[in-house]
């Protein structure tokens, strides 16, 4: 490895000091032989003629979180995109813009986490870049993950959810806005502590036992930024159909509803990184949520609401003291830089 | 979580939603003057669950809804100067100014920072002995006493490049002025972070002079059911007076070392309120004592006309006596992303709580 410990311009310049980055630390941890290869695309090979391809920056703010890091999180994050459109994860590219100075350690953490996600989840670290730029450019360390994942064509509705009808039930496979308030803990301007871990976490092994098993899947979408409100706001409007939920059953740990009182934010609008919706048909629900239960990420899976008539395009909600009132998009950033 | 699940219990909900419908018999308007009050009846779906002839209006209780668009335009001049950082509550940073808004001017490049303490907004100033730092001071009697003893500190510690632009209020002569003005209701739904401070006394005059009922009520649904419930009384049996709900925060007599910091720092100014004009004593400024640490005394800025913009309600809406659904621009070109007038940015805001909970 260079003997600097921190991340010097050199690093970004494609001489000798990017060569040993590259080969010390990326094909290091990523290891598969199509990296290893060093060409200038990943030459990849699949099984099904339709593909799902998806890209995400990352720039969170800290970069390390209780319940992970950026690195986690880019892989994650990717690996999410694709799972919830129905297709199984195979390759990942992953570019990294960093700051000079950036402590080579704490990149090595990173990518050590990336490596760590991909092979559990089954996919593969194929291709990336590096850059560094100037002191001040920009903040320690972003990361931009692609993937591409195979999808078979009977799941190609999912991820518009053109199948919705009335009466399928909505389903989340926990609680809501772990990863929001575990960030918020994390900024050092807020002096505040809390047992709360992000729940960022690869979702493609416990979607593929969903589907798999023949459950009616009608759509399916990760609660990343704007949280569980506004995929439902989405899913509601797009399809033009109306969303009953029940605030009840929505299950917000303890720890983030205390948070949410002092700081007046709402868990419905706060982000999650393992969190998915789901909407299958009504005779399907019982049978997704044992199939979800059976999994540790699913543990406390419940369905919160289903497709109803009226209102069509508003998401309604029974509220917990038996109100009713309507849930919208959120206005502007609640809480920026946290993915 | 304790205190809080035993406040939105539904089985005491429908409890006293019952004995609310047994209770009142005529048309009641009730009008809450917190803008906490407004946000938590909307989130709950509350006005879903009161009987048709129990009426709730919202009033000017929403420090950034109230204030002056001038006030918003000279933060932005004082913004603008070099070597100046601005610190200030989350939500004013959205308002729009007569032609701006603080947000556009960070996006600009100035230094233009979110806090969530007076403190925190001090500690700046010490860290950036080269750079002046102004904290936006808005709100009522709650927010009030931080800032006092934000100034109280940075002077016992000369921290002479620590300002504070004052718009506090007070809340009284405000909800005077509304039944002057003709506003009709029935009774006020009375703040309770403000009586925390003030103590129930401030209200007796309005209870009397005016017959209106006031109960001061905690934030949890059961509260604010408890707070109507009482106040149904007080009208069905004609006894007007003020009644503490909130029992387990508000003591009668408030907090004397908050209101003796208040009068340390501040003194009584008359102030422009939105949709009501100037009201007599309703403002606070920083006394002549403290103007070191007066930003309106220590900048020399020259501050845009103000504009007001053409077709917005806030100040109907703020006395109550238009909906924000009777708004032409609700919705359409005014919306919590692209807001029109102050109601529809804070959080706090009528327009806003309608916007984000309530059914058309």
């Amino acid at each position: 490895m260079t003997k600097t410990k921190n991340i010097l311009l050199g690093h970004g310049s494609g001489g000798k000091l990017s060569h040993d980055l590259i080969s010390e630390l990326f094909v290091k941890y990523f290891q598969n032989e199509i990296l290893s290869q060093q060409t200038d695309s990943a030459l990849l090979s699949l099984s099904l003629k339709d593909i799902a391809f998806t890209t995400d920056a990352y720039v969170v703010d800290p970069l390390f979180f209780p319940g992970g890091n950026i690195g986690k999180l880019s892989v994650c994050g990717t690996i999410n995109d694709l799972s919830v459109s129905g297709a199984v994860p195979k390759y990942i590219s992953a570019s990294f813009i960093i700051e000079e100075g950036f402590s080579i350690e704490e990149l090595e953490s990173i990518v050590k986490a990336m490596a760590e996600e991909a092979v559990k989840s089954g996919v593969l670290i194929v291709t990336g870049d590096t850059k560094v730029v100037n002191k001040g450019k920009c903040d320690k360390i972003f990361i931009t993950t692609s993937g591409i994942g195979e999808i078979d064509e009977k799941y190609k509705s999912i991820s518009s959810g053109t199948r919705i009808k009335t009466g399928d039930q909505i389903i989340i496979n926990g609680s809501i806005g772990d990863h929001g308030i575990a960030i918020l803990a994390a900024r050092e301007s807020l002096n505040f502590e809390t047992p709360v871990l992000s729940d960022c976490a690869s979702l493609n092994g416990i979607i593929r036992n969903i589907l798999e098993s023949g459950v009616n899947v009608k759509f399916m979408r990760d609660a990343t930024r704007g949280g569980l409100a506004t995929v439902l706001c989405e899913v509601s409007e797009k399809t033009n159909t109306g969303i009953e939920l029940i605030e009840t059953s929505i299950h917000v740990k303890e720890a983030v509803k205390g948070v949410c009182e002092l700081f007046g934010f709402d868990p419905l609008y706060l982000a999650n990184e393992g969190k998915f919706v789901i909407i299958v048909a009504a005779e399907d629900a019982e049978k997704t949520i044992s199939i979800l239960k059976n999994d540790f990420l699913g543990k406390e899976s419940t369905i919160i609401g289903e497709i109803v008539t009226n209102h069509k395009g508003i998401v309604a909600m029974k509220t917990e003291i038996g109100g009713s009132r309507i849930v919208d998009m959120p206005a502007g950033e609640m809480l920026p830089r946290i993915c | 979580m304790k205190y809080i699940d035993e406040y939105r219990d539904e089985a005491v909900v429908t409890k006293i939603i019952s004995q609310i419908k047994k209770s009142s018999k005529q048309d009641i308007t009730l009008m809450e003057v917190c803008g906490g009050h407004t946000m938590a009846i909307q989130k709950f779906g509350i006005p879903s669950l009161l009987p048709d002839n129990i009426h709730l209006v919202s009033g000017p209780g929403c420090p950034v809804c109230v204030t002056d668009r001038k006030y918003i335009d000279k933060a932005i001049a004082l913004c603008r100067i070099p070597k100046v950082i601005i610190t200030t509550y989350g939500d004013l940073i959205r308002v729009p100014g007569s032609s701006s808004t603080l947000d556009i001017e960070k996006s600009k490049g100035s230094d233009i920072r979110i806090v969530y303490s007076t403190l925190d907004a001090l500690d700046i100033a010490k860290k950036n002995p080269d750079k002046k730092i102004i904290f936006l001071g808005i709100g009522f009697e709650t927010t009030t006493p931080a800032s006092a003893a934000a100034i109280f500190k940075a002077r016992k510690e000369n921290s002479f490049n620590f300002f504070l632009l004052s718009a506090h209020k007070v809340m009284p002569p405000a909800m005077t002025a509304l039944i002057t003005e003709g506003v009709k209701i029935n009774g006020y739904i009375c703040p309770g972070h403000v009586s925390v401070i003030t103590g129930a006394g401030i209200y007796k005059d309005i209870a009397a002079e005016f017959k209106l009922a006031c109960v001061i009520s905690g934030f949890e649904p059961v509260d604010i059911l408890q707070s109507i419930y009482m106040l149904v009384n007080q009208i069905e049996n004609k006894k007007y007076s003020v009644e503490i709900q909130y029992n387990r925060v508000v003591q009668p007599g408030g907090n004397k070392k908050a209101r003796q910091l208040i009068q340390e720092v501040f003194e009584p100014r008359d102030d422009w309120w939105r949709g009501l004009g100037v009201i007599p004593k309703s403002g606070l400024s920083i006394r002549k004592k403290y103007e070191a640490f007066d930003a309106n005394a220590n900048f020399s800025i020259i501050v845009e006309e103000t504009r007001e913009p053409k077709g917005c309600i806030c100040g109907e809406i703020l006395k109550g006596l238009q909906k924000p659904f009777d708004c032409k621009l609700f919705g359409k070109s005014c919306t919590p992303s692209d807001p029109v007038g102050a109601c529809m940015v804070s959080s706090e805001g009528s327009c806003a709580a309608f916007y984000k909970y309530h059914y058309k």
